[in-house]
């Protein structure tokens, strides 16, 4: 596409182009219009003055007969001034008048018309034009009077040339408004593609360069602008994910291939290469639930389970899950305290929200300290309904509380415990996914995390941005 | 103590395929294996299975639209679901495509066994009876009482659900998940063995103090109750 065909094909192009045309029409519309009423009045004129000429002469005649009349024309035919007077008599002889050249038929009849005439005295030139009326006497003497319409003609030609100049005058003016408009506009757009195609080629830092006018393309420019900071962010997220998932489905799988060679090296007897493939089996097991708490997450994150979601009792779960859990935490010497006093109607997935909640609880029998106290409680408020899991163990530190929600985090702390890693990292997608959070707080002593959902049907966001880099981030968006 | 099933096993992984009827041929049934959803689908109509185990994704025939044509023909045949699909939502289309069970890959094999004997007992075995019976321990269903040889024995209402289901499944082992899904109507995976500790306090309640014990442990797959050793 050659650069003048870019500039023609432009949308700024075609609408100048379009405005041009109706531009044009308009002014030939105004200017004809013009033209005609000033016709119109100027032969009103014309006649008026006519009339008046030929009432006068009329009344002279009347008057002073014949005699009279003669002498008066011959007097104002000498006055020049563009009034043209005939007399003659009923054979076409002249008595008196300023006009000759007349076609022979012209005093024939009477009335008005319009003629070609010459003026006495001046040599033969072309014709002038005239409007005539001509006015028949007794006695067959023939009265013509009329005025010379050079001046109509004259206004004509200047309308005429008004027309073609403002025409000319617009479709300059519209080209080159059309071509400069276009080109600007070209310009910014081009700019704008060569950034992309730069960005689309790999150079992720690229921006679209804002003007500062702060028209239209500077917020767009701006829009795509946070669109890419975003896609930057979530790229970021995403690699840092999947650092992580190879660094620690690494680490099992690594172990798992150490204590199968260690079992073909060592083992000798029967026993040994059972209890060997029972600890294999073991590990692979560990893997898969690594495995499927890494999906449930993703679809989790991606609100693919949002369509899942049906009326719940958020209380009836907590205490459920509590429950379950309840035999374990007495053989730990731990208090399991469920506060749940009346149901919590939510739109909700039961599974995920039960798995969340039991989540919670293993956190806080793991990691809440021995001999201490677990509570779980679920109330409504308002349109949020709160399950908090609260311990009494060492908690969490302010500056690791955002971190530990994230994907495969284990907190020093807890590093020699059993985990993966992503017990609250999918606590948060679930609580994300019903367009609720998780928080972390400050139990004195201890850790109370709190799963806010919303209990409204109607209080369901539209799927919220995947928060790839730190469910934290999307975490306190949605608070 | 079981009785032989008569198992179809449609699924497109011949080496999976081939160790599943070999262990469920060890387990004394009989198996059968279709590779693809039409030879599956047809042999499924030919002949009468207790149990089929439908791979949700085949070739020619998806799993779900097989089970789809088979119910729609009228065949109540127990199917239970294979798949690497997800648990959370997947679960419930294969259920609502007329599955009886869904299991997720990978599974262990006692695992689906468990789950293909409660199938194909479940239509026989007195769903219906309002009294269970393993030795001298005894459930009543409709008054919620629990004895052993006589002597009244107290449950919470959860230990009751979990004796009431081992004792309908009895004979049979019933793995965790299998427990947590009946009893607890929860279908993820708990990290820990809440399960194992629910059990271990319902076996000290009515084994404790009694000759003979009733709730077995069965290594690598989960429990039984049954009166006697196999």
């Amino acid at each position: 596409m050659t650069a003048l065909g870019k500039l023609l094909r432009t949308t700024a192009f075609r609408l100048a182009l379009a405005y041009l045309v109706v531009f044009a029409t308009l002014s030939v519309v105004v200017l004809a219009y013009v033209s005609w009423h000033a016709n119109a009045l100027i032969a009103a004129q014309l006649n008026a003055t006519v009339n008046a000429e030929i009432t006068g002469l009329a009344e002279q005649y009347r008057q002073g007969g014949i005699r009279k009349l003669v002498a008066t024309v011959e007097e104002r035919s000498n006055r020049g001034a563009g009034t043209l007077y005939l007399l003659t008599t009923f054979a076409g002889d002249v008595l008196a008048g300023n006009v000759v050249g007349l076609p022979d038929a012209a005093l024939a009849e009477q009335g008005e018309r319009e003629l070609p005439y010459q003026r006495a005295g001046e040599a033969a030139v072309a014709p002038y034009p005239a409007v005539v009326r001509v006015f028949v006497l007794p006695g067959g003497y023939r009265l013509l009077v009329g005025r010379d319409t050079e001046e109509r003609e004259r206004l004509s030609g200047v309308i005429a040339n008004a027309v073609q100049w403002s025409l000319a005058l617009v479709v300059v003016l519209g080209l080159a408004g059309g071509v400069f408009v276009a080109r600007r506009v070209l310009n910014r757009i081009d700019a704008m593609t060569d950034t992309v195609r730069g960005i689309m080629a790999g150079d992720l830092s690229g921006r679209l360069a804002v003007t500062g006018l702060d028209d239209e393309f500077d917020r767009l420019a701006q829009a795509t602008n946070a669109m890419l900071d975003r896609i930057n962010e979530l790229m970021a997220g995403l690699k840092e994910v999947s650092d992580n998932i190879a660094h620690d489905l690494k680490t099992p799988l690594n172990r798992l291939r150490n204590r199968a060679e260690a079992a073909l090296r060592d083992a000798r007897s029967e026993d040994d290469w059972a209890g060997a493939m029972e600890r294999v089996i073991a590990d692979t097991d560990a893997m898969l639930g690594i495995f499927n708490a890494l999906l449930l997450i993703a679809r989790a994150e991606s609100g693919g389970a949002r369509d899942q979601l049906a009326p719940v009792d958020l209380a009836d779960i907590a205490g459920s899950v509590a429950e379950l859990y309840e035999p374990l935490a007495e053989e730990r010497g731990v208090a399991l305290v469920v506060e749940t006093p009346e149901p919590i109607q939510a739109l909700g997935n039961r599974e995920l929200i039960g798995q969340a909640v039991a989540n919670l609880i293993e956190n806080a029998l793991n990691y809440g300290g021995s001999n201490g106290e677990v509570r779980v409680t679920a109330h409504g408020e308002g349109d949020l309904a709160r399950i908090v899991v609260a311990d009494r163990g060492p908690g969490i530190p302010d500056a690791d509380k955002a971190r530990a929600m994230d994907r495969f985090v284990r907190l020093d702390t807890s590093r020699s415990r059993p985990g993966s890693g992503l017990g609250l990292a999918l606590v948060s997608a679930v609580a994300r996914l019903h367009g609720g959070a998780l928080t972390l707080a400050d139990n004195e002593p201890g850790l109370r995390a709190v799963l806010t959902l919303p209990i409204q049907a109607q209080a369901l966001p539209p799927p919220a941005p995947p928060a790839l880099p730190a469910p934290s981030a999307g975490a306190k968006a949605a608070e | 103590m079981t009785t032989a099933m008569k198992l179809l096993i449609v699924e497109d992984d011949r080496e999976a395929a081939a160790y599943v009827v070999k262990a469920l041929t060890e387990a004394g049934h009989v198996a059968d294996h279709a590779a693809d959803g039409l030879d599956g689908y047809a042999l499924a109509s030919a002949s009468n299975y207790d149990v089929l185990v439908v791979d949700r994704m085949l070739p020619k025939l998806d799993g779900l639209s097989l089970i789809g044509r088979l119910r729609a023909e009228g065949a109540t045949t127990p199917v239970l679901i294979l798949s690497a699909l997800g648990q959370v939502d997947d679960r419930v289309d294969g259920l609502r495509a007329g599955g009886d069970d869904y299991l997720t890959k990978p599974y262990a094999f006692a695992e689906l066994l468990a789950r293909v004997e409660a199938l194909a007992r479940r239509g026989a075995a007195g769903a219906g009876d309002t009294v269970y019976r393993v030795g001298d321990l005894e459930i009543d269903r409709l008054s919620h009482t629990v004895t052993r040889a006589g002597q009244e024995i107290v449950l919470q209402p959860r230990e009751f659900r979990l004796l009431e289901y081992l004792m309908r499944n009895a004979g049979q082992v019933v793995t965790r998940t299998m427990l947590l899904e009946n009893v607890w109507d929860y279908h993820f995976d708990p990290q820990t063995n809440v399960i194992d500790v629910h059990v271990s306090r319902l076996r000290s309640k009515i084994d404790k103090g009694f000759d003979k014990p009733l709730l077995h442990t069965v290594r690598g797959a989960g429990y039984v109750i049954r009166d006697g050793a196999r």
